[in-house]
C-alpha cells in the first residue's frame, strides 16, 4: 500500500491504496465519486472518462500512481451547479435511455469542445466514436454535441 | 368520448388523518382499480412517502409525488408512466416528482420491466390513480365553497370555480376525508395536455451531474465486495488453488459454492487482479463440450432429418408444393449474443436475522425476491428488494442469477455482500440470447401467386423458435411452421424481443426474395399478402391487417418508396409487442461497395404517450437491430465464448449509424409498448437494401463477417 494525494475536482484527496490501483476504483471504491462508471475495464467502451489536466483519459486503465499531481476533473466536478454548456445541451436535446454512459461521453464531449470549440460533423463522429452507447442515443450525442459548441460560442 | 369507469367500493382503505395534512392516493394493482389515501405530513409526503406504498401524494405546499412502480432501464418509463397520472390528476408538470416505488406485490401489480408490457397493462389503471384523486379534489372544493360538483374544472393543479381558485394542496387534507369515488371520468384524448408533449427524462440531472442512482453505485458501511470465477458451460468445478489470491492485499477471503468460486474483499480492483492468480481445474459433467463447429453440424442434421413440432398448418403444403411452378428455398443464421448492457450485473443483499434486504438493478423484483427467500428459507414477506435504476437490461435482467449469487454469499459469510460482475463475466456468463438457424421454403403458382409457405427452424435452447401466427400466416393456402429444439448447456434467455429479433430478419428477407422471384414490388407483395388475408382470411389472424397495412403505405410515402433515383431501397414491416412497425434502408452504391445512407420508420404503437421518449426508443431498437445484425458475433470453443470483452465482442459505434426519420402513426388506440417493436424489422430492411443495390443476399448474421458482405461500409458521418 502507498499513500497517494490527489487533486480532484479542484480538491485534495489522500488515499491508501497498491500502485496499480486504476484511479476508476479509487474514484467509486475510496472517495465515493461513483459518477465514473465501470463498464470494460480495458479502455474500450468510454465509461469511465474523466479528464486529467483537461484532457479525456479513460480512468479504467490509469494506475493511480501515474495521476502524480495532475488535476482529475470528474463528471461531480464538470460544473459547480451541473450547468457545463454540453451538461445543458445533454439535457435540452433528452440524450439518455438508460444514461449509464453518458457520464462518459459527456466528458469526452467536454474535452473535445475545449480542444476543438466548432467541431465539423465529421469531427464530432471521430471524436465521440469512441464512446459505446448500448443503447444507441447516438443520434442525439452527436445533436447535443453541437448545440453545446453552438451554446460556448 | 369520455369514459366512465367503475371502482370497486370493497377495496377501498381509508386512514384517519394525521396533523401536517396531505393526500395520498393508492392503486392495489392486484385487483381492479382501487384506491387507498392517506392523510400524512408535507415532510413525510416529500421524504419518507416510500412507505406508504402509494401512487401518488398532494402535499400541501402543492407538490405532488407520483411513484413509478416499474422498474427503469432506459424505456423511459419512469417518466412516462407519471405523465399519464398527471395528465388525468391534472395538475402541472413542474410541479411533480417521481419516486422510484420499492417493489411491493401487494399494492402494485406486475412491476416488471420485461415484453414491453407495462404501458398497455398499465395505462387504464395510471388514468383512473390520477382521475380518482382529481374527483375527491373537486368534491372536496364543491363542499367548501357550498356550490354544486357540476359548476367546477380544473387546472393546473387547481379547482376553479368562476373567478374563484383553490390550490389542490389548500384542499388536500379535506379530500382526504372525502369517500373515495366509485365512478370518475377520463379526459377525453384531445383534451390531453401533458399526454403527447416531449416531456424530458425525470433522471436527465442526475444521470448527467454523476449522482449515485445505479445499482454499481450503491455503497453500505460494513459491507464486503465480492466477485465470482464460474465454470465454462458443460464442465463442474474439481479444484482451486486460491493461495496466492488470498496473499493479495485486499483479498479477505476464497471462498467455494455451487461450482463457482468466490473472492471476498474490501474493494473491487484486488479482486479483480486476484482472480488472474486463481489456479481452478474444471471437469466436463458428461465427457461432451460444445463449440460453433458442433452447433452448425447439429443445425443442419436436425433442419434435415429432425422431427418438428408442428406449431401451425393451414391446407395442404405438400400439394401445393408438387403443384408449384417454381420453389425457392433460403436458409437463414444467427449466432448467439449477451446483451451487455453498459452496467454490468450486481447486487447488494444483507441476509439479515429477521429478514434480507436486497439492493440493485433488477428487471424482475419479485423474482430477485422469491430467489432469496428460498435460498434462506424464509417467507417472501421478509425480503425487501429496492430498485436502482438500470444501466441498461435488455432482458439479462429478468434472471435472478445474480441476485441468487449475492444472496447465498451474503448467507455464508454474515455479512452484506455488493457482487459485481466483470464485463468478461457478462461476455462469458450465459442467458444468451439463442442461436437460430431456419430453412424456409416457397411456393409459386405459374402466375407468380404464392400457393404455399414452409418454415422449419431449430434453436438451441430457444423453446419455440418460430412466431407461427405472425404474417404471413393468414394469408397463404398452404401454410406449415415446425420448431425444433437443440438442447444444450450453454444457458439463454430473452433478448430484446425474443426470436422476432432475428426472425424478423429472416421473415423479412424471404419475404423480399419470393417478391424478387416473383418479379413483385416488395412494398405492393406485402400488400397483396394482406389484401388476401383480409378479404379471404386463411385460418386465425394475429394481427390487425389494417393497423400492418396502414405503416406500410405510410413508411412507403414518406420514404418516396420507388420514386428516387441513385438510392436503393431495402422494406421491412412487423408486428411485435403489440406495435406495428415499418421500415425503408436506403443503399447507394459507391467505389462497388454498398453504402447505407438512411432509414425510414413508421410506428404504430397507438397512442404516443411522450413523443421524445417514443422517438428515443424506435431509434435506439434499431440501432440495436442494426449493430447485431451487422457486427456482434459470438462463438464457442469448448463451452466457452471466444469473445470475452468489448475488444472482440464487437457493438455498433457512432460512425456506424446512418440518419434515422422516425414517424408515428396518429390514432386514439390506447398505447402499447415500445421497448423492444422498432428492433426486429430493422435487419431485413438493411439487408434487402444491400441487395438491391449490390445484387448480394446476405442470409447470416452478423453480416460484416459473411463473405458476401466484405467491404460494405455503413452510414457516411456527413
Amino acid at each position: 500500500m502507498a499513500n497517494y494525494k490527489l487533486q480532484i475536482n479542484g480538491k485534495s484527496y489522500e488515499v491508501d491504496v497498491e500502485e496499480d490501483t486504476p484511479l476508476l476504483w479509487v474514484l467509486r471504491d475510496n472517495l465515493g465519486l461513483v459518477g465514473t462508471k465501470y463498464s470494460c475495464g480495458i479502455a474500450q467502451c468510454g465509461a469511465c472518462t474523466v479528464h486529467l489536466n483537461g484532457e479525456a483519459v479513460r480512468s479504467c486503465v490509469l494506475p493511480v500512481s501515474a495521476v502524480k499531481s495532475d488535476k482529475v476533473t470528474t463528471i461531480e466536478g464538470l460544473s459547480e451547479n451541473g450547468d457545463h454548456p454540453v451538461q445543458q445541451a445533454w439535457e435540452e436535446v433528452d440524450v439518455a435511455q438508460c444514461g449509464y454512459c453518458q457520464a462518459g461521453q459527456i466528458m469526452t464531449a467536454a474535452a473535445l469542445l475545449k480542444k476543438n470549440p466548432s467541431p465539423s460533423d465529421e469531427e464530432i463522429v471521430e471524436g465521440m466514436n469512441a464512446n459505446i452507447c448500448r443503447c444507441g442515443t447516438y443520434h442525439r450525442i452527436k445533436e447535443a454535441v453541437k448545440l453545446a459548441s453552438a451554446k460556448s460560442k | 368520448m369520455e369514459k366512465g369507469l367503475k371502482t370497486n367500493r370493497r377495496d377501498f382503505l381509508k386512514i384517519a388523518a394525521t396533523a401536517g395534512g396531505g393526500l395520498l392516493i393508492g392503486f392495489n394493482w392486484m385487483g381492479c382499480d382501487s384506491p387507498k389515501m392517506k392523510v400524512i405530513s408535507d415532510e413525510e409526503v416529500l421524504n419518507s412517502a416510500l412507505n406508504f406504498n402509494s401512487y401518488l401524494s398532494i402535499s400541501p405546499t402543492d407538490h405532488v409525488v407520483i411513484y413509478s412502480p416499474n422498474p427503469e432501464l432506459g424505456q423511459n418509463i419512469k417518466t412516462s408512466f407519471p405523465m399519464i397520472v398527471a395528465e388525468e390528476l391534472d395538475v402541472d408538470w413542474s410541479k411533480v416528482r417521481v419516486q422510484q416505488a420499492f417493489l411491493d406485490t401487494e399494492k402494485y401489480d406486475r412491476q416488471v420491466t420485461g415484453g414491453s408490457g407495462a404501458m398497455p397493462h398499465s395505462w387504464e389503471r395510471l388514468r383512473t390513480a390520477g382521475a380518482t384523486a382529481r374527483q375527491m379534489l373537486m368534491e372536496a372544493a364543491a363542499k367548501r365553497l357550498a356550490v354544486p360538483l357540476t359548476e367546477l374544472k380544473t387546472e393546473k393543479g387547481q379547482v376553479i370555480h368562476g373567478s374563484k381558485k383553490l390550490s389542490y394542496g389548500e384542499l388536500a387534507n379535506e379530500a382526504a376525508l372525502i369517500p373515495v369515488p366509485e365512478n370518475v371520468q377520463l379526459k377525453n384524448p384531445n383534451d390531453f395536455k401533458i399526454i403527447g408533449t416531449p416531456i424530458k427524462n425525470v433522471d436527465n440531472r442526475a444521470m448527467f451531474t454523476g449522482k449515485p442512482l445505479y445499482g454499481l453505485d450503491f455503497y453500505r458501511e460494513g459491507m464486503v465486495h465480492a466477485m465470482i470465477q464460474r465454470p465454462p458451460f458443460g464442465m463442474k468445478l474439481k479444484s482451486v488453488d486460491a493461495e496466492a489470491a488470498k496473499k493479495i492485499k485486499g483479498v479477505k477471503d476464497v471462498v467455494t459454492f455451487k461450482n463457482n468460486v468466490a473472492l471476498v474483499g474490501e474493494s473491487t480492483w484486488p479482486l479483480m487482479k486476484a482472480r488472474k492468480t486463481l489456479n481452478i481445474q474444471y471437469e466436463p459433467i458428461d465427457g461432451k463440450l460444445e463449440s460453433t463447429a458442433f452447433h452448425n453440424q447439429v443445425f443442419d442434421e436436425m433442419l434435415n432429418t429432425g422431427k418438428g413440432d408442428v406449431k401451425r398448418q393451414d391446407g395442404d403444403v405438400n400439394a401445393a408444393f408438387r403443384s408449384a411452378a417454381r420453389v425457392i428455398k433460403s436458409e437463414y443464421q444467427c449466432p448467439f449474443l449477451s446483451h451487455s448492457p453498459m452496467e454490468p450485473m450486481n447486487f447488494f443483499a444483507h441476509v439479515k436475522a429477521d429478514g434480507v434486504e436486497l439492493v440493485g438493478p433488477t428487471q424482475t423484483p419479485d423474482r430477485a425476491r422469491n430467489a432469496a427467500a428460498e435460498i434462506c428459507g424464509i417467507s417472501p414477506d421478509k425480503v425487501t428488494v429496492e430498485m436502482t435504476r438500470l444501466g441498461g437490461g435488455f432482458g439479462r435482467r429478468l434472471r435472478a442469477d445474480f441476485v441468487e449469487e449475492a444472496v447465498e454469499l451474503s448467507k455464508m459469510l454474515q455479512a452484506p455482500v455488493k457482487l459485481t460482475w466483470s464485463r468478461e463475466d457478462d461476455i462469458t456468463g450465459g442467458a444468451y440470447r439463442p442461436a437460430v438457424k431456419y430453412r424456409f421454403e416457397a411456393a409459386l403458382d405459374k402466375d407468380n401467386k404464392l400457393i404455399g409457405y414452409k418454415l422449419r427452424g431449430v434453436g438451441i435452447n430457444a423453446g419455440n423458435c418460430t412466431r407461427e401466427n405472425n404474417f404471413p400466416s393468414g394469408s397463404v393456402d398452404n401454410l406449415l411452421i415446425e420448431s425444433l429444439e437443440y438442447k444444450s448447456p450453454i444457458t439463454t434467455n430473452a433478448w430484446r424481443a425474443p426470436i422476432t429479433n432475428f426472425l424478423a430478419f429472416a421473415e423479412q428477407s424471404f419475404l423480399d426474395e419470393v417478391a424478387d422471384a416473383a418479379g413483385k414490388d416488395p412494398v405492393a407483395f406485402r400488400l397483396e399478402l394482406l389484401d388476401r388475408a383480409k378479404s379471404n382470411p386463411v385460418g386465425e389472424i394475429h394481427y390487425d391487417i389494417d393497423r400492418m397495412r396502414k405503416v406500410v403505405e405510410t413508411v412507403a410515402e414518406k420514404s418516396g418508396w420507388g420514386k428516387k433515383q441513385g438510392v436503393s431501397q431495402g422494406f421491412s414491416v412487423y408486428f411485435s409487442h403489440r406495435s406495428y412497425v415499418g421500415q425503408v434502408a436506403e443503399a447507394r452504391m459507391v467505389d462497388g461497395v454498398p453504402v447505407l445512407d438512411k432509414i425510414y420508420a413508421v410506428t404504430d404503437c397507438g397512442i404516443v404517450v411522450n413523443p421524445t421518449g417514443a422517438d428515443q426508443q424506435v431509434r435506439g431498437g434499431m440501432v440495436d437491430g442494426m449493430g447485431h445484425a451487422m457486427f456482434t458475433n459470438m462463438t464457442f470453443t469448448d463451452g466457452i465464448s471466444d469473445q470475452k470483452n468489448f475488444d472482440s465482442y464487437r457493438l455498433i459505434k457512432m460512425k456506424e449509424i446512418p440518419e434515422i426519420e422516425t414517424h408515428f402513426i396518429k390514432n386514439g388506440i390506447d398505447p402499447t409498448g415500445l421497448g423492444e417493436p422498432a428492433l426486429p424489422p430493422t435487419g431485413g430492411a438493411i439487408a434487402n437494401a444491400i441487395y438491391k443495390a449490390s445484387g448480394k443476399r446476405v442470409r447470416n448474421q452478423p453480416f460484416m463477417e459473411q463473405e458476401e458482405m466484405k467491404n460494405v461500409r455503413l452510414g457516411d458521418p456527413a
